[in-house]
């Protein structure tokens, strides 16, 4: 066995030769005994079609495209500094765990820096609490993920995830901090690199620009009700024209504060405006069209614009196959609401169904221990929940699932030991357990 | 002048990498630029935010990936 490690001396590295054959022989295998013809199987590729296809057209545009925008203001605008200063050494205990439980999509950026920023927190800055309550809400609180939560797993589920992930990560945090107060190393001397802080526009106007942005998502996402009166229905009635407030609103905030020019703004609008007079009844293609807009407008406008282009850009880069590979497979296992995959739904309903304590539990550590790729948790669910889990052990699933998977803990445990690992990974499962049965009770009709 | 690259080593830490190099090429400067991956040495060097670049001991840009001219302009810092 010894030198067939030893690579490339001028001759060929084996090992890597060895895993393309490997590969080469699995997916061989696969396609020889690829069972098409069973209808079972075949029925399964085509519900992953329709399942890819019905995304596409229905979450795509009008959710995923402005969700990526916001994420990637928040990549490029917030400012990562002045948030870091809340989880500093000195730094006040309950002002820490409230920034650490919300700021992991905001520090976050780079999935690859969460590491390096736990273990900094921990041992230069606030200590193990924060630390940890910054380790879950990172992956918990993904402003991509949560929004498509909401849109297609539906809003109570998508609130309840808001909201259980930002209190998990508080509760997890403290009793981290509780179970390992005596453990608590010295803290050391030299304080951490924390980044400067640049002010580039006042808090205000940030809020304001973020909130055009969420309006807009907001509206042109408002569902359609079961009454055709009373509030919700007259709202989803004008959510066009709403939704177009806050585009006009989106660009008065670029014009004023970021230095959008005022006649490539209004070159913009004009398709349009022209085109939703055209269209009344097609308001995707005057959408579609304003977003081309406002893409082209960040291209044209060096700085802040294409610094916000580019963020956006790479996150839709990283999350689009995913989600796109994502649901297909999703719907190959699992088919869509009313359409069984390759897994009959007996398995889910019985293992998964209901509200038992059980089945929370067994979808906590199930999804503790499963790799989710971000967003991919949405599809998976959707088709768990059509072949009959439960609201309950759903809820348990995307509390325990994004923020942990056995990799990670492989990784988690080099920096923090095995005690400490295991203690968190047991503390969420127990949480999401809980919470998912709270939940399910809230919820579930009876 | 020692040059340090920090990261574990998604795409922005190797975009840092070869941003690093074409600047010291430009620049013409005499410098040992190394990466450090591993995550205990990276939280040795109290860096929190990857990736991040420290010149001659020092971090100087922590949490994004500056562009060739700014590394330039930190590299011609350095040596002034």
């Amino acid at each position: 066995m010894s030198d067939l490690g030893n690579a490339s001396e001028g001759g060929t590295d084996w090992r890597k030769e060895l895993k393309t054959l490997g590969v080469f022989v699995v997916g061989f295998l696969i396609l020889f005994f690829l069972p098409v013809g069973m209808p079972r199987f075949d029925n399964a590729l085509k519900e992953g079609l329709e399942l890819t296809k019905w995304y596409a057209r229905e979450h795509v545009l009008l959710c995923l495209i402005p969700a990526l925008f916001i994420a990637g203001a928040i990549s490029a605008f917030v400012n990562q500094a002045s948030v870091m200063r809340y989880l500093g050494p000195n730094a006040n205990m309950a002002l820490a765990y409230g920034v650490a439980s919300v700021s992991g999509t905001i520090l976050a950026v780079c999935s690859c820096t969460v590491l390096p920023l736990f273990g900094g927190i921990w041992m230069r800055g606030a200590g193990l609490g924060p630390a940890t309550a910054f380790l879950y809400s990172g992956p918990a609180i993904n402003v991509l993920a949560i929004v498509m939560t909401a849109r297609v797993l539906g809003l109570e589920l998508g609130t309840a995830r808001a909201i259980g992930a930002v209190a998990f990560s508080v509760l997890v945090g403290m009793a981290m901090h509780l179970i390992f107060r005596r453990e608590e190393q010295a803290k050391a001397a030299a304080a951490a690199e924390m980044p400067e802080v640049e002010v580039k526009r006042p808090l205000w106007q940030n809020v304001i620009f973020f909130a055009t942005m969420v309006g807009v998502l907001v509206f042109a996402n408002w569902s359609k009700p079961t009454e055709t009166t009373g509030l919700w229905a007259t709202i989803h009635l004008w959510k066009w024209p709403i939704s177009g407030g806050f585009a006009a609103a989106l660009g008065a905030a670029l014009g004023f504060w970021f230095g959008f020019q005022w006649r490539s703004l209004a070159l913009a609008a004009l398709p349009v405006v022209l085109l939703s007079v055209a269209f009344p009844h097609a308001p995707l293609i005057p959408f579609v069209v304003a977003c081309a807009g406002l893409t082209v407008l960040c291209v044209i406008h060096p700085g802040e614009g294409r610094e916000w282009l580019e963020a956006t850009w790479t996150l839709a880069k990283q999350i689009f196959p995913l989600l796109v590979g994502g649901v297909f497979a999703s719907g190959i296992l699992l088919g869509r609401p009313g359409h069984e995959g390759v897994v009959p739904s007996d398995w889910i309903s019985q293992s998964v169904g209901g509200n038992s304590l059980m089945a929370n539990f067994l979808s906590s550590v199930v999804g503790a221990f499963m790799y989710f790729a971000t967003l991919t948790e949405v599809p998976i669910l959707q088709g768990l929940l059509a072949n009959g889990m439960g609201q309950g052990p759903a809820l348990a699933l995307l509390l325990a699932g994004p923020a942990l998977s056995l990799p990670s803990m492989l990784v988690l445990r080099s920096i923090m030991g095995t005690k400490k690992v295991t203690v968190y990974v047991a503390l969420v499962v127990v949480m999401a357990t809980f919470t998912g049965l709270i939940y399910g009770r809230l919820f579930e009709p009876r | 002048m020692n040059i340090l690259v920090i990261g574990p080593g998604c795409a922005k830490c190797k975009t840092l990498a070869q941003f690093t190099e074409q600047a010291v090429k430009e620049l013409g400067v005499t410098a040992e630029i190394n990466k450090v991956t591993d995550l205990k040495q990276i939280m040795a060097l109290g860096v929190m935010m990857t990736p991040a670049l420290a010149v001659n001991g020092t971090v100087k840009v922590s949490g994004k990936v500056p562009s060739v001219s700014e590394i330039k302009a930190i590299l011609q810092q350095a040596t002034a």
